[in-house]
């Protein structure tokens, strides 16, 4: 094992190296997955593994082959220290579909920390991160998108957006591109809000009552992190999500 | 239906409404009109409760369900919706991600549960839905759509008006609902407002500054409103009067 991460190693800037030192020995080793040439594979975590003391890690290690598409949904919540750290390396003409959501209350410390490899040329990643944040809670995501050389015509998207119910909450976003080829596309957009106070005032002159409208706020902010899964992945994850949501608001 | 007497409102640290006194009963139609920045989308939005408007001084009672008053003061904006006052909004707000029928079903059957009624069942919605939008002219198709996101000004007003029909309030209070309309959504949406509203058992205060809208929706009185206070009432005659010479001329 490794000697236990710093706050100088850029990747574990944010995390809670207190309750990280109590279960570095028991770090789990990263999952392989290998998603063959031309398939399709989907996976969730919607509960992080707990590794001990209100630790849970989570820690996927893909392989998407040419031509081959993973689609990944992710749910941040319900642990003290809450981490998943997923790299993928992207084959040719490969998709790599990453939602999360990050669900954090009391002084939680929750991150998504992903890595994403371009090695080939032709392959596309979209990651779509959404945050909800109360009490003294921290969210974090960092997105790594590494581009070959040889990786032209690379198309790499993230889209992260975080709402803080509360000023003392915090919301970490921090895109990292290594980029070797010139043809590439890589957006990113972050943003950090409160909830609409105009539309929760609209929808409560329409009837619906203060944690209602603020619910309905909320699930549909995180939506946008499961469209990519299909219905049932989206109805589970989502009823576990809005589980937390209902505490939060 | 509605009394205020004296009413006095800060928005933040400002004071805009002075000292204002309006009775409403049922059957009547009201409108108010007055310069801008007279305080009349104030007066709606402290009838509706929006936080940050505070009533300093003055009372406002609603009558319930028993024909008692209640002070109108004292509830939450959602209550506030479901005892039967309604809002239509100046400037209809935006809500991503969620779609005008579950907007209006949540909205609907919370009140409804506020009133001691059944919930609305999905098809039964859908059925008012179909309706009141059919009577507005309103595409059903975009009302599937998340509320007044991508509606132009014109169709946010008359989407405030299919939510009208829908909800079916006992007070409609409608804040400038006729601006952005061209003629025939005019039309459509003072028909819409008459066919709703026009019953022995509801009321209307109509903010308008458009004599257009008043020659389709009439009034029975009509208020101005300058500077925080109702300074002239009179009848349908006054609107014209008002337009014809202004407010300065007529209100002096
Ligand atoms: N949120 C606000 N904060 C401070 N002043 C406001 C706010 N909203 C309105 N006002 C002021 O209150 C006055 C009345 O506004 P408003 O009620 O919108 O007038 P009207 O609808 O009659 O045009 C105006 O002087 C306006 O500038
Ligand atoms: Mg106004």
């Amino acid at each position: 094992m490794s000697a236990l991460p710093t706050k100088r190693d850029e990747a574990w800037r944010y995390a809670d190296l207190k309750l990280l030192a109590d279960i570095w020995q028991d770090m789990p080793a990263p999952e392989q997955v290998t998603v063959k040439a031309g398939e399709s594979m989907a996976r969730q975590i919607s509960e992080i593994p707990t590794i001990g003391n209100g630790v849970a890690i989570a820690n996927l290690d893909v392989i998407i082959e040419d031509g081959a598409t993973f689609t990944l949904h992710l749910l941040a919540m319900n642990a003290q220290y809450g981490r998943i750290n997923i790299k993928t390396t992207l084959g040719k003409g490969s998709h790599f579909e990453l939602g999360g959501a990050i669900l954090g209350s009391g002084d939680q410390t929750l991150e998504i920390v992903t890595e994403t490899i371009h090695a080939k040329p032709d392959a596309t990643s979209n990651q779509v991160v959404r945050s909800v944040l109360g009490g003294k809670s921290t969210g974090t995501f960092m997105g790594k998108v590494h581009v070959a050389r040889d990786a032209q015509r690379t198309d790499a998207a993230q889209s992260v957006k975080s709402m803080l119910l509360d000023r003392s909450a915090t919301a970490n976003s921090k895109p990292e591109l290594e980029i070797f080829a010139d043809d590439v596309l890589c957006a990113h957009g972050a943003t950090v809000g409160e909830l609409d106070k105009e539309a929760l005032f609209y929808m409560a002159s329409r009837g619906l009552d203060p944690e209602k409208a603020k619910r309905l706020m909320l699930q549909a902010f995180i939506d946008d992190a499961f469209v990519s899964a299909g219905d049932n992945v989206r109805d589970t994850i989502e009823s576990k999500a809005l589980a937390v949501l209902e505490a939060l608001s | 239906m509605l009394t205020i007497n004296n009413l006095r409102a800060n928005v933040g640290d400002t004071e805009i409404l002075k000292g204002l006194s309006l009775n409403i009963n049922a059957g009547e139609i009201h409108a108010i009109m007055g310069p801008n920045g007279a305080g009349k989308s104030t007066l709606a939005y402290t009838l509706g409760g929006r936080p940050n408007y505070e009533v300093t001084d003055g009372e406002a009672h609603f009558v319930n369900k028993d024909g008692d008053y209640d002070n109108l003061l004292d509830m939450d904006p959602h209550e506030r919706a479901a005892a039967g006052i309604f809002l239509g909004f100046q400037y209809p707000v935006e809500i991503p991600g969620i779609s005008n029928l579950q907007f209006l079903r949540e909205g609907l059957n919370a009140q409804r549960k506020v009133r001691g009624e059944d919930a609305l069942s999905g098809a039964e919605f859908i059925k008012l839905a179909k309706e009141k939008a059919g009577l507005l002219k309103m595409d059903m198709e975009m009302l599937k759509r998340a509320v007044n996101v991508g509606f132009s000004g014109g169709e946010k007003k008359r989407n405030e008006m299919v939510q009208m029909g829908i909800i079916d309030p006992k007070l409609a209070i409608l804040d400038e609902t006729d601006s952005g309309l061209d003629i025939d959504a005019l039309r459509i949406v003072g028909d819409g407002i008459n066919s709703i509203m026009r019953k022995p058992d509801k009321a209307v205060l109509l903010i308008t500054h458009y004599q257009r809208l008043l020659d389709l929706v009439k009034p029975d009185f009509v208020h101005v409103l300058a500077n925080g206070k109702i300074v002239k009432t009179g009848g349908a005659e006054l609107a014209l009067e008002l337009e014809e010479h202004g407010y300065e001329a007529v209100a002096a």
